[in-house]
């Protein structure tokens, strides 16, 4: 064990941090003690959720991938099992998820310009009532498959050519759209404890992370829709006679 | 060493079951996850024992081929899923890393405590698993037999490996966020210790594959549940995709298992020869080489399996192409010890099997990269002994160096130096006698999971098991002198080693802040000579 290898001055300065414009934010009541700032707080937050959202493609991307393998197996069967969903449910669903989207970004943009309580709320409340309602219609959706007996597992019951690549298409949809919906739901759950606290006036142009990182995940959970729909809805439906 | 008394610190710093279950403090974190993966360690290596004991003979005579295949199967689960990819990441990485960048906690201390959890959560699931009768698949899971054959606990183990997937990603964004968000004031990138660096690597194939595993073994377990077609071809499924999802994660997670531990031997090596790394930039950006390229060489894992030729010819020129960073390490590390001024201790005795082992590893890794040899060799014994290499050779032995190295910093006791030297000698000399005869008789032709093989391949077998049991005691020895030290080995003080860095600054144990005042750097962090500082970034 050798002690005798300091033979120049250390390399790192430890000293008191420098006086100056962190002081102030330093007491921010919503300042974490082991961050300096509320800068640093903030970049943390919202790089930590990119991040996730990363881990969260590379989480679906799995299923993309299942999907373009077995899509690429048997196109014709992956068509006409297609065709059993209902076009007009999926299109109000995305066009849901869109305004969601909209409502979601003025609800930051009111807490990042200190807009009224009022403001910050309603903006929340209406992406929380855009979310139910896309998971509202989903519902009926999985019902309407239940009814058919489209539902994979041992009931599954298809009138057509490709039963097997059909059951095939419908374990996927289940797994997809399932997946997402499990998505909305925390989604929903998230937006309901942002709307709490935008209640209670704790975001303003000082503090606002929360509502921004909780719109990073809204806006992610959106996007895998923009994806899932012409994956499953619309891709080789117009080739389709029956 | 005049020392006799400690500051208060995060070890003294309240001792309520609570104020350890509760804390979000990274160092204590960093204790829980050390003792709960030594518990699964030990659990992984009492499945080896019983596996040895049995291939002592060529009969299946001490327990059943059924049971044999359970025993492999939960050694495998336990000793990768368990131990070898959280093992340095979530201790010394979770202890160190903020201290490195010279922060005072990872930049979300709730989420690395809730990692802690998701971990005990998923173990509790594994050894729920094992206590019920265990799994025969082999920690592989191959489809159809994991999702419609196998009669045993395959959902139960996959969720919790599924569970413990969470923990793995949650302490990769901790790190990544970290390292970018909560350096010091001019702790550049390129000022930044080369264990940082290999930890930043790690955390990207934590976040970028871990995810996949997830979904995959969630399929296996819906499959399983509900008799979807995903895997199984009499449903309609894909067995290949299977395969290419499974390694498309767990090839990586090989250098989850590695990479860290190269960050380690990087640290030790500028410790102990009392020199600056040689080639600075080309070790740090070999880290990120290795996770980039990692990703793209998983299908050397399928080249009997159906996988066409010329997929094959990509993935085995691409699996070359991942041993040159490795090499660069290599060949850094020598440089580096070169006309350095040595010292003979344990974590440097660690040092150098490493580097050894890992060479070997390594190169025999590049044997089965080439299709025509792997065509001969797999699933034989020669791959056991070629990942026994790299992971209990390499990633284990840096595992053991480094966390003897940094003992001191972490207890702020030191440990007995001639049994950790005994202990170092006997982990070599029992892990050489255990792997290098399954090269051997692997290259003869003994399969790998079989609890009976020809007689003629006794002899090799009996020399493994007999160096494994060496190797059990090699691991033993530091168990016992690591808890005896906590109360009787002589304080450290803050730099036992002479060594340089942030974490060697301050006190041993450190405050529960770790930084009393906040640090200003104003030069590389490793300067063991003043003026070899690397010019980029500057």
């Amino acid at each position: 064990m050798a002690t005798e290898g300091n033979i120049h001055a250390r390399p790192i300065a430890i000293q008191p941090a420098p006086a100056g414009p962190y002081v102030h934010e330093a007491h921010h009541p919503w300042l974490q003690h082991h961050f300096d700032s509320m800068t640093q707080q903030a970049e943390a937050s919202t790089l930590g959720m990119w991040v996730f959202l990363v881990t969260e493609i590379m989480f679906f991307g799995g299923l993309f991938m299942a999907y373009l393998v077995y899509r690429h197996a048997s196109p014709s069967g992956f068509q006409e099992a297609s065709h059993h969903l209902n076009i007009y449910w999926g299109t109000a669903n995305t066009a849901i998820l869109i305004i969601s989207s909209l409502t979601m970004a003025l609800a930051v943009r009111s807490a990042q310009t200190s807009q009224p309580r009022g403001t910050q709320v309603l903006f929340l409340f209406l992406t929380i009532v855009l979310g139910l309602a896309f998971l509202g219609i989903k519902a009926i959706e999985y019902t309407d498959k239940f009814k058919d007996r489209i539902v994979p597992g041992p009931n599954f019951h298809w009138e057509g050519t490709h039963a097997k690549a059909a059951e095939q298409f419908y374990s996927l949809y289940f797994a997809m759209t399932g997946l997402h919906a499990l998505h909305m739901i925390i989604g929903v759950g998230i937006m309901s404890v942002i709307l709490v606290m935008a209640w209670w006036r704790i975001f303003d142009e000082e503090y606002y992370t929360p509502v921004e990182v909780a719109g990073l995940y809204w806006h992610f959970v959106d996007i895998v829709w923009i994806f899932l729909f012409p994956l499953l809805y619309l891709i080789g439906r117009h080739y389709h006679a029956g | 060493m005049e020392i006799t008394t400690v500051g208060l610190n995060y070890l003294n710093n309240g001792y309520g079951l609570k104020s350890w279950l509760l804390t979000k403090d990274h160092k204590r974190i960093a204790i829980l996850y050390l003792l709960s993966i030594t518990g699964f360690f030990f659990l992984g290596g009492f499945f080896a024992l019983l596996i040895r004991l049995e291939l002592l003979t060529p009969a299946a005579d001490m327990v059943q081929p059924d049971t044999y295949n359970k025993l492999f199967t939960m050694h495998g689960i336990v000793m990768v899923f368990f131990f070898l990819i959280p093992s340095i990441p979530a201790t010394l990485g979770n202890f160190l890393l903020p201290i490195m960048v010279g922060a005072k906690d990872l930049a979300f201390p709730r989420i690395n405590l809730l990692s802690w959890y998701i971990y005990v959560l998923g173990g509790a699931f594994t050894v729920v698993a094992a206590a019920t009768g265990g799994v025969d698949t082999g920690w592989t899971f191959y489809a159809p037999y994991s999702t419609s054959a196998s009669n045993s606990h395959v959902i139960t183990a996959g969720l919790g490996i599924f569970i413990t997937g969470f923990s793995s990603i949650l302490t990769g964004l901790n790190f990544i966020v970290t390292t970018h968000r909560m350096r010091a004031p001019g702790l550049t990138w390129f000022r930044l210790p080369l264990f940082v660096w290999s930890m930043y690597a790690t955390s990207l194939i934590m976040i970028l594959g871990t995810p996949v595993i997830a979904i995959t073994v969630l399929l296996v377990a819906v499959e399983r549940g509900l008799h979807l077609g995903i895997f199984d071809p009499a449903l309609g499924g894909d067995p290949i995709l299977f395969q290419h999802l499974f390694w498309f994660y767990s090839h990586p997670a090989v250098y989850i298992m590695i990479l860290p531990a190269m960050g380690v031997i990087s640290e030790i090596v500028q410790a102990f020869t009392r020199k600056n790394i040689f080639g600075y930039a080309f070790v740090a950006f070999s880290s990120l080489a290795i996770a980039i390229v990692g990703f793209l060489v998983w299908g050397h894992h399928l080249f009997v399996a159906g996988q066409s030729t010329y997929a094959g010819l990509i993935f085995s020129i691409l699996s070359f192409f991942v041993a040159i960073p490795s090499a660069v390490k290599v060949f850094n590390w020598t440089a580096t010890i070169y006309k350095g001024a040595v010292s003979w201790d344990s974590p440097m005795l660690y040092a150098f099997g490493f580097i050894g082992l890992f060479t070997i590893g390594g190169l025999t890794g590049l044997f089965l990269a080439t299709m025509g040899l792997d065509i001969h060799v797999h699933d034989t014994y020669f791959i056991i002994a070629h990942f026994h290499y790299v992971m209990v050779g390499g990633a284990i032995m840096g595992y053991l160096g480094g966390l003897h190295y940094w003992w001191p910093k972490i207890t702020g006791r030191m440990y007995p130096e001639g049994w950790a030297k005994f202990a170092a000698l006997t982990v070599f000399i029992g892990f050489n006698l255990t792997f290098f005869p399954q090269f051997i008789v692997g290259y003869l032709g003994m399969p790998r999971r079989y609890a009976m093989y020809a007689p003629e391949f006794q002899v090799y077998n009996v020399l493994s098991t007999a160096g494994a049991t060496v190797l059990g005691a090699g691991y033993v020895i530091p168990m016992i002198y690591f808890i005896w030290s906590l109360k009787n080995a002589p304080l450290a003080g803050n730099d036992p080693w002479g060594a340089r860095g942030l974490e060697w600054e301050i006190p041993s144990p450190p405050p529960t802040e770790n930084f009393v005042v906040s640090p200003i750097v104003t030069e590389g962090t490793h300067q063991y000579a003043p003026s070899r500082e690397v010019g980029i970034g500057h």
